[in-house]
């Protein structure tokens, strides 16, 4: 699978469920700008290592939304201590999808450990999030997006899209992403 | 202990985040935060979610303000190191406000020599960064934390307030 399809995915599923969609840094944010560019997607630009975070303190402040984040493996080995922060703090609306392609796509397609064998899936269990799976076809994905999963691990291929720049500065995506996440009417199903 | 008319160190902090309006806390101990953490946590209006690491706090409090809290980051000053790029191409990138609380150890009276370089770095770290920071004595914490929160929502950025062992004296 590559990952730009898993991301077509997780946006359509945003869409589909009224979620707002954290985004990491680089390529991933770029590939989800070109596929289904939302005032609901919040593009990180700078801070890897910190989506899941966000999304975190997000889905804490407005727990009646689904907050959904798409993260690396090479981000998430950046921030490990929050598997253990989401396993006994994330609410239940908050659901963290690490795209796994075993590299840091964006900056020259280096290994990450995982290409070596560390599992993320393994660590996010023993960290203690009992709501984690592990996929990797398209249809496994599109029914974990649709449920309450905690994590969701999907291994992805080496590589990314060619796409363009985000076309929006920092502040009006930041200004639009606000204004969706505090506005109390979502534009699709809200959860329960 | 403080004077009896007036609050404690702690409850001058703890009072200034309450007129402050600050309704989401993340934070990474220090013995000093120890009662201020403590109120916090037992506070029902305020959200507290202890991070494993300062960055993850600035992560997690970006976030709690995207989706309407006021938040503050109660930490040691040698955790503002960790922070420095995610204060940077996050909050300031993007123009997030945040309010940190700031154990600053290191200073006179320091008795773990392991504190004293981040200690004297500290302040040249954050004027290098522009971030605006607060040293207030007890007697005005209070309106000196809210007034830095204020600062912080004002022109969307990070403000410190730091607090150096002799204010913890009559805590």
């Amino acid at each position: 699978m590559k990952r730009i399809e898993v991301i077509a995915l997780a946006a359509e599923s945003a869409q589909a469920q009224g979620a707002l969609l954290i985004s990491n840094i680089g390529y991933p944010s770029r590939e989800l700008f070109s596929v289904r560019d939302r005032p609901e997607n919040f593009y990180m630009l700078g801070s890897m290592g910190l989506a899941s975070s966000i999304g975190l303190g997000l889905a804490l402040a407005r727990p009646e939304r689904k907050v959904m984040v798409l993260d690396g493996d090479g981000s998430v080995l950046m921030n490990l201590g929050t598997l253990a922060t989401i396993a006994h703090h994330a609410p239940r609306n908050y659901q963290l999808v690490i795209l796994d392609n075993c590299c840091y796509g964006s900056t020259g397609s280096q290994s990450t450990c995982t290409a070596l064998g560390t599992d993320l899936y393994a660590l996010a269990k023993a960290a203690g999030i009992e709501q984690a799976v592990l996929v990797d076809r398209v249809e496994e994905i599109a029914l974990a997006l649709a449920g309450d999963c905690t994590a969701i691990v999907a291994k992805v291929e080496v590589g990314n899209a060619t796409v363009p720049i985000i076309s929006f500065s920092p502040e009006e995506i930041l200004e639009r992403f606000s204004r969706c996440a505090r506005s109390f009417l979502s534009s699709g199903k809200s959860r329960s | 202990m403080g004077k009896s008319n007036m609050p404690s160190s702690t409850q001058a902090i703890y009072l200034g985040l309450k007129r402050a309006g600050i309704d989401f806390a993340a934070s990474v101990p220090c013995v000093n935060l120890q009662e201020l953490l403590a109120l916090i946590g037992n506070d029902p209006e305020i959200i507290h979610l202890p991070a494993t690491r300062e960055e993850e706090g600035v992560g997690i409090c970006a976030g709690a303000w995207m989706g309407g809290k006021r938040p503050a980051l109660l930490m040691q000053n040698s955790g503002l190191g960790n922070c420095a790029n995610a204060l940077a191409s996050l909050d300031m990138l993007y123009g997030i406000p945040l309010l940190m609380i700031i154990s600053h150890r290191g200073g006179i009276g320091e008795p773990i020599v392991a504190q004293v370089p981040m200690g004297r770095l500290t302040v040249p770290l954050l004027d290098a960064m522009g971030i605006s920071h607060f040293q207030p004595q007890p007697e005005q914490a209070e309106e000196t934390v809210a007034q830095a929160w204020s600062c912080a929502a004002a022109d969307g950025r990070p403000v410190a307030v730091l607090l150096d062992l002799q204010f913890w004296r009559g805590k």
